[in-house]
């Protein structure tokens, strides 16, 4: 990473005259200018540069950040695990298909497709599985509409709420809004899971669905999942499983085991796809054999004569959450992950994982407040320092480490407590990598005593240090045009 | 012995780990997992493959698939990739990262959000973009929950017939489960019927209208005007569009629209088999706070350095839950890069010149077609760029010609029904491409 | 008799005759931290009592802002769209919404500052 920003961007490189681009010699006879009167002068404040002055300037920009390849993301619920570079090369395996092409054209594709949908059965003990969704919280709304058509095909109207624990991910209520229905949460006990007698007052035949993690979102392993299970069941409604913590569950438990009726995975999570700065990434849904009619169209099928097909429409299925097939190339990063550690090594990661969580929150636990004792699975949470008399919060924490050269956990979530502090170190962390950061951490819980100054002051040393958010917010400044209009802030 | 290569940890490592936390083994972690829950047995998936292995599975995999030569369009389009890009994009600093939450190490992801943010406010001519959606459809449906909410209360959203159906299908799907009454806006000869609009409008309760741009026919149809008319009900007039045609078509801004989304694949995007592309959307000022999706915005430093930040997070699932103006968290990010990178490169001139080359190849395919006595336009006098809809005359029909053409390795368009394919040219076609398919269909005997 | 009436959620009325002027209290102002954003109707919306009419959003937090009374809103504070600060300057002063009351008889249900003032004071907690 760059210790000092590089701070252009593209437009400030533009000069009149420059282009980087090449094209075929136009020898045709028709031009453009004969449909003038709907055409534009031209794009105003697309920049004009050279190849080489693009190539420099992406460059020293991907030098100001830090990824997984540049060092240790212990950020909580994410699941940071290595990338492995054979995935990407196997990606631009597909460059060239459109998405209309027949069948018979694509059939490596499409047994892609259908490969990938078998084993996530296989591992979330599913029945069948629709890659379609293009991230998890598309997975969440997709699973939401399955249900939605489960209940409408039983003429079951009256179900329209989804019940969500008051430690999930913020995706899970979001989604259920976006599928339309009214949101619940149920309380969480001290230790983390779910409170069974509150769940209980708020199951009745208005509710849908509750959603739930496992491992929760602090860690733990629901326990009473089984029970839970029965609860919801009984009441009429459908569990769903919440696949961002799956990564510890690989080769222990299956969701479709535990009772869950619909699932989502991330594989931008834990089958290994990068996370691209924010995508693409993922979100196939799995369903409990019964509901596998609901599942959204395009569908990848499988005819009597062994050839595959994609199926546009079907009048069980609740509907398209995509235009063609989903983010195909995660797919086939996923496949190869999950080939190149074979059936015994996809076992191990989860536990591996989880050792490495459990490993560091035991190092750590004299020096900072765990609210919860372990064993936890691949993540855990503590709430700040321990000795809160310094004043050194959890964003102290976090900033302070960017310092020490490692990307922070995630901060302030679950909101079951008020100075969260998540940490996930996934298994491609080695031992060592582990020590030093144990090592670092107790470094700023001793800085915290003796100068926490020096670390409420954190970052110091990264290349840009406090940026002014409420500035941002307060007069926003969003694009090139209007950083021009408005050259300094007020 | 070490377990794999994709983890650090030798059998001595995980002893001297466990022992620090005071168990045996690793079971031990697990023993809150009821026996009745464990795994019965190993998964049904085959062994570990070597680099070699996994490299041989996938060739035969491939060898199963057909590069064509690429006639299709209908929302996903074969542009060139310039080399840079991939070169820029599979750098792991941008690769590996995640959604830049901490701004301090995450410079480069938030700078080239804001490249993008303005490059795409630039080519719809709106003030605002968001760091990117999922697809065109889902930007649409996610257009449409942004006139309902905006609207504050009606129910109503207007979508013309000449969209294209994979979008319409995912824009009723997330409108009937929202409990947004969703309506088609008729079309006759390839073009909405702005009297139905008018209608439909006076009907009251709209809280937008979507039109695309250019249309699933390939036609430009004229909306000037429809903003007025829309505004006059209070409803937002939402345009589906086409990234790349937009570098040479009348901006939406300057046609009053309100919001401009749909698919950037054209920008320069592989195929893919359909995805990854990348969802934009577009909007006004006054629409900013009611945008789904991530935004960058500029602030300073400490030190009063020019900056970039996650901002107007109010809005998002994560602070907001059920409140959010979307659930939408991880997007496209690394394809936004993807765009920034091809309009760098292309800048206003490349973008003119790949539209005018798709114009020239389509017009002297419609010629060459025509010739042939078998396929013709099917709405000659409709403007178009580079897509369109062809009719084939009596005697033959789209299959046989799709099939045809794919045993030359030619993909001829979309059928739309038996008689009619959707046909798109872009740069990637050459004179000579053009030639062998018209040559092809007048090889072709009428039955 | 106080004029001022407030509802559990943080919001007040103040009451002139038939017209209410709403706003958020001292306490909602300061939990919120630095104000950026107010999301206000448009005049001539209706609002009702209980319901959402807007929120207020700080850089990392966002509140809905409920109706304490029902009726027509005739004024917006024009002041809060460029300088939503005032919030936190002086929150009984910049009112967000004017509302020509449908029904005073709502006012009966909300509480008087001193019951609003034990609700606060057992929230710190």
């Amino acid at each position: 990473m760059n210790a000092k920003l590089y701070d252009k961007l593209i437009f400030e490189h533009s000069a009149p005259g420059r282009k980087g681009f090449s094209l075929p010699r136009n020898t045709y006879s028709h031009h453009i200018g004969e449909i003038a009167s709907l055409c534009r002068d031209r794009v105003d404040d697309l920049p004009e540069v050279d190849e080489p002055t693009v190539v420099r300037h992406y460059t020293n920009m991907s030098n100001n950040n830090f990824g997984v390849d540049t060092g240790f993301y212990p950020l909580g619920s994410c699941t940071m695990k290595y990338n492995p570079k054979i995935n990407e090369e196997l990606a631009a395996g597909v460059k060239g298909l459109h998405p209309a092409q027949p069948a018979s054209t694509v059939q490596g594709a499409l047994e892609i497709y259908r490969r990938l949908e078998l084993a996530l059965c296989e591992i979330g003990g599913m029945a069948e599985f629709t890659l379609n969704p293009f991230a998890g919280a598309h997975g969440e709304l997709t699973g939401l509409l399955v249900i939605r058509a489960y209940h409408a095909s039983r003429d079951d109207f009256g179900r329209k709420t989804v019940i969500v624990p008051d430690s999930a991910h913020g995706t899970n209520p979001a989604s259920a809004a976006v599928a339309g229905f009214n949101i619940v949460e149920v309380k969480s006990l001290p230790d983390g899971t779910v409170d069974i007698d509150d769940l209980a007052s708020k199951l009745d035949d208005s509710v849908a669905a509750m959603m739930m993690t496992n491992p929760n979102t602090v860690g733990m392993f629901e326990k009473n999942i089984p029970a839970i299970a029965e609860m919801v069941h009984k009441a009429g409604a459908l569990l769903y499983y919440d696949g961002a913590n799956l990564n510890p569950m690989l080769g222990i438990a299956r969701p479709g085991d535990m009772g869950f009726d619909v699932m989502h995975i991330n594989l931008h999570k834990t089958f290994s796809t990068p996370h691209g700065g924010g995508g693409p990434g993922a979100g196939p849904v799995g369903v409990r054999a019964g509901l596998e009619k609901f599942l959204p169209t395009p569908r990848v099928i499988k005819k009597d004569d062994g050839s595959l097909y994609v199926e546009r429409f079907n009048d069980s299925s609740f509907g398209s959450i995509s235009a063609w097939l989903g983010n195909f190339t995660v797919y086939i990063k996923a496949l190869a992950y999950i080939l190149s550690l074979g059936r015994d090594a996809l076992s191990m990661a989860g536990q591996l994982a989880t050792l490495n969580a459990n490993y560091i929150m035991h190092s750590l636990d004299d020096l900072y407040k765990l609210p919860i004792p372990g064993p936890c699975k691949h993540e855990f949470v503590f709430d700040g320092l321990k000795d809160k008399s310094t004043g050194v919060t959890t964003l102290n924490v976090a900033k302070r480490l960017l310092d020490f050269g490692f990307h922070a956990p995630t901060i302030y979530f679950p909101l079951l407590f008020h100075e969260s502090l998540m940490i996930e170190p996934t298994e491609t962390e080695s031992r060592e990598t582990l020590d030093r950061f144990i090592e670092v951490m107790r470094e700023i819980a001793r800085e915290a005593a003796e100068a926490p100054d020096k670390v409420k002051e954190a970052p110091h040393d990264t290349p840009v240090r406090h940026p002014d958010d409420t500035e941002a917010a307060l007069h926003p400044i969003l694009t090139w045009k209007q950083l021009c209009d408005k050259p300094t802030a007020s | 012995m070490s377990i794999h290569r994709y983890f650090p940890h030798s059998d001595a490592d995980i002893s001297a780990m466990l022992d620090r936390c005071g168990h045996k083994s690793l079971d031990e972690l697990y023993s809150d997992v009821a026996p009745e829950l464990r795994l019965r047995k190993p998964y049904d998936l085959p062994e570990e493959m070597s680099e070699t292995e996994v490299r041989r599975y996938f060739e035969n995999l491939f060898s199963q698939n057909r590069r064509m030569v690429c006639f299709a369009g209908g929302g996903f389009y074969d542009h060139y990739t310039p080399a840079v890009i991939d070169a820029i994009i599979s750098r792991s600093e941008f690769l590996t990262a995640y959604t830049p939450y901490q701004p301090e190490i995450s410079q480069g992801t938030l700078q080239y959000i804001f490249e993008y943010q303005s490059m795409m406010a630039s080519l719809t001519g709106l003030d605002v973009s968001n760091a990117s959606m999922y697809d065109g459809a889902t930007a649409t449906a996610e257009a449409m929950l942004m006139a309902v909410s905006a609207s504050r209360k009606k129910k109503r959203v207007l979508i013309s017939a000449t969209v294209n159906p994979a979008v319409a299908r995912v824009v009723s799907t997330y409108a009937r489960y929202h409990g947004v009454a969703l309506e088609v806006i008729p079309d006759h000869d390839g073009e909405t019927l702005r009297s139905e609009l008018e209608a439909m409008l006076g009907a009251g309760d709209v809280a937008g209208v979507i039109a695309a741009y250019p249309n699933y026919y390939g036609i430009v149809e004229d909306y000037s005007g429809w903003a007025d008319l829309c505004h006059s009900h209070k409803a937002l007039f939402i345009l589906n569009c086409r990234a790349s045609a937009l570098g040479i078509l009348k901006s939406p801004g300057s046609l009053s629209a309100d919001i401009a989304c749909g698919d950037a694949q054209s920008l320069g995007m592989p195929l893919n088999y359909g995805g990854p592309g990348l969802g934009f959307l577009c909007t006004t000022n006054a629409l900013v706070r009611k945008m789904p999706g991530r935004i960058v915005g500029r602030t300073t430093d400490a030190e009063g350095r020019r900056v970039f930040v996650l901002t107007l997070q109010a809005r998002e699932q994560h602070i907001r839950r059920e409140k959010a103006t979307s659930n939408i968290c991880s997007n496209q990010g690394l394809m936004a890069l993807h765009t920034v990178v091809y309009l760098s490169l292309m800048g206003n001139e490349g973008l003119r010149q790949v539209n005018d080359l798709g114009y020239g190849g389509l017009r002297l395919l419609a010629e060459k077609l025509e010739a042939t006595g078998k396929m013709k336009l099917k709405y000659p006098d409709r403007p178009f760029i580079d897509e369109a809809v062809f009719e084939i005359a009596d005697g033959l029909n789209a299959d046989t010609i799709l099939e045809a053409a794919a045993k030359e390795g030619i993909l001829a368009g979309i059928k739309l029904d038996e008689r009619e394919l959707l046909v798109a040219v872009t740069e990637m076609q050459s004179p000579a491409d053009i030639e062998r398919y018209a040559n092809l269909i007048a090889s072709l005997k009428k039955s | 008799m106080s004029n001022i009436y407030y509802l559990p959620t943080h919001e007040y009325a103040r009451v002139e005759g038939n017209v209410a002027y709403i706003g958020i209290s001292e306490f909602a102002a300061k939990s919120l931290g630095n104000v950026v954003y107010v999301d206000m109707p448009e005049d001539g919306d209706d609002v009702v009592k209980g319901e959402d009419f807007g929120a207020v959003e700080s850089v990392k937090a966002a509140s809905d802002l409920f109706s304490p009374v029902s009726g027509a809103v005739v004024e917006i504070n024009e002041h809060l769209i460029d300088n939503p600060r005032l919030l936190n300057e002086d929150p009984m002063a910049n009112w967000i919404i004017k509302v020509e009351m449908t029904d005073p008889s709502e006012l009966e249900s909300l509480l008087s500052p001193e019951d609003y003032e034990k609700l606060c004071a057992s929230e710190q907690h």
